[in-house]
C-alpha cells in the first residue's frame, strides 16, 4: 500500500449545485418562476405568505411548496386559499435536515402541478444559517427577518443577508414595543449586503403587503431578463 | 451549526473521488465568508465519515481570509468581520477577492503496490 495524493478543487456543494442546474432546467421547461423564502423559525413566513396571496398576484397562478422538519401544519393554515399546496418534510419521525436541499426539492417534483402554475413559492426551513447554502434552483430568494428578532442580525447572518435579492422586515407593528431600529438595521443590513431592495411590512395588520405582492408579480419578468 | 451540512457535502466529495479507495487525508479550502468553525467541521466530519472510505480519514482545513476590493477607489483590505464597507473612501460596492471558498481541494488515498494487483 502507498498513499497518492488526488486533486479534487471541487466545491463541497458542486452535488448539490448539479441537481439545482437540474431542477431549474425542469421549472424553466415548464415556465415556472421560483422564489426561495428563507428567514429565522417565526419570522412570519407563513403570515406574510398567507396575507399576499389572499388576493392573489396578479393573474400568476401561484403554488407554494412547504418545507417543514415535520407536519404540515404550516400547508395547513394556507389550505383556505385554494391554491395547490405541496408539503416536504426533511425528516421522519423524529429530527431532520435543517434545510431543503435541491435533492429534497427534486423529489418533490412529480407532487408538483408544474403546468399549472406560473410562480412556485418555496418556503425554506426556519433557520437563519443552513438554508443560505444550498439553492434548490430558485430564480430569486427573499428573506424575511422581523422586528421580534431584533435590529443586528444582518450583522450576526451575513451570509444569508448577503444571498436574497430582497429583505422583509415583517411586524413592524411592535416597532414601538421594542428597542428595534431600523435605522440600525439599515446600517447593518447595508455592511453586509450594500443597497439590497427591502421592504417594511405587518403580515398582521395588513401594513406593506402590496409592495411584496406587487414585486412577487413582477418576478417572472425579472428572471426572464438576462442578467 | 451548518459544520454538519458541510461536512456532508465534504464527505461526499471526497468518497466521488476516492473511488473505493481508503482515503488518508482531506483538505479543504474554506473562506471566512462562509463562516465555518474548523473545530465543528472537524467533529462534524469525523462522525459523518464513519462507515465511508473517509473512516479515520484526517481533514486538513485552510483558512482563507476574506480580502475585498473598493469598485471606488481600488484600495484592497482585509476584513475581520462581514462589514463590507471601505475603510478608504466609505463606498460599499466592493468586490469580493477571497472567502467565499468551500472546496475539496486534495485528498490522499492509499493505493495497492501494482505488484500486488498482478498476483494471479
Amino acid at each position: 500500500m502507498h498513499r497518492v495524493k488526488v486533486r479534487v478543487v471541487e466545491d463541497a456543494l458542486d452535488a448539490n449545485n448539479t441537481i439545482a442546474r437540474a431542477n431549474r432546467d425542469d421549472f424553466e421547461r415548464h415556465g415556472v418562476t421560483v422564489l426561495n423564502v428563507m428567514s429565522a423559525p417565526g419570522a412570519g413566513k407563513t403570515t406574510l405568505l398567507e396575507a399576499v396571496l389572499r388576493e392573489g398576484v396578479g393573474d400568476l397562478r401561484v403554488g407554494v411548496l412547504e418545507g417543514d422538519v415535520q407536519g404540515s401544519l404550516d400547508a395547513d393554515r394556507l389550505a383556505h386559499l385554494h391554491i395547490p399546496v405541496t408539503q416536504l418534510n426533511t425528516g421522519n419521525g423524529f429530527g431532520g435536515e435543517c434545510h431543503l436541499d435541491a435533492n429534497m426539492v427534486r423529489s418533490a417534483l412529480p407532487a408538483l402541478p408544474l403546468d399549472e402554475i406560473d410562480l412556485l413559492i418555496v418556503e425554506n426551513v426556519g433557520n437563519l444559517v443552513c438554508p443560505a447554502e444550498f439553492a434548490i434552483g430558485e430564480d430569486a430568494r427573499i428573506m424575511v427577518a422581523s422586528v421580534a428578532e431584533g435590529d443586528d442580525k444582518p450583522g450576526k447572518y451575513p451570509l444569508m443577508f448577503r444571498t436574497c435579492e430582497l429583505v422583509v422586515v415583517n411586524k413592524i407593528d411592535l416597532l414601538a414595543h421594542t428597542d428595534f431600529s431600523m435605522e440600525r438595521f439599515d446600517y447593518y443590513l447595508d455592511a453586509v449586503h450594500p443597497g439590497v431592495e427591502r421592504m417594511q411590512v405587518s403580515a398582521r395588520t395588513g401594513e406593506g403587503v402590496e409592495d411584496v405582492r406587487a414585486w412577487l408579480a413582477r418576478l417572472p419578468d425579472r428572471a426572464e431578463a438576462p442578467a | 451549526m451548518h459544520e454538519f451540512s458541510i461536512a456532508s457535502a465534504v464527505v461526499d466529495t471526497a468518497v466521488k473521488h476516492a473511488a473505493g479507495r481508503p482515503v488518508a487525508v482531506v483538505s479543504v479550502r474554506c473562506g471566512r465568508l462562509r463562516q465555518v468553525v474548523p473545530d465543528s467541521l472537524t467533529f462534524a466530519f469525523g462522525l459523518l465519515s464513519r462507515e465511508t472510505v473517509c473512516d479515520g480519514a484526517r481533514l486538513e482545513i485552510e483558512d482563507v481570509p476574506a480580502r475585498l476590493r473598493c469598485d471606488g477607489c481600488a484600495a484592497e483590505w482585509e476584513i475581520e468581520l462581514p462589514a463590507f464597507r471601505c475603510p478608504a473612501c466609505a463606498r460599499t460596492d466592493v468586490t469580493v477577492l477571497s472567502g467565499e471558498e468551500l472546496e475539496v481541494e486534495s485528498i490522499e488515498v492509499s493505493e495497492q503496490a501494482e505488484e500486488a494487483t498482478c498476483i494471479g
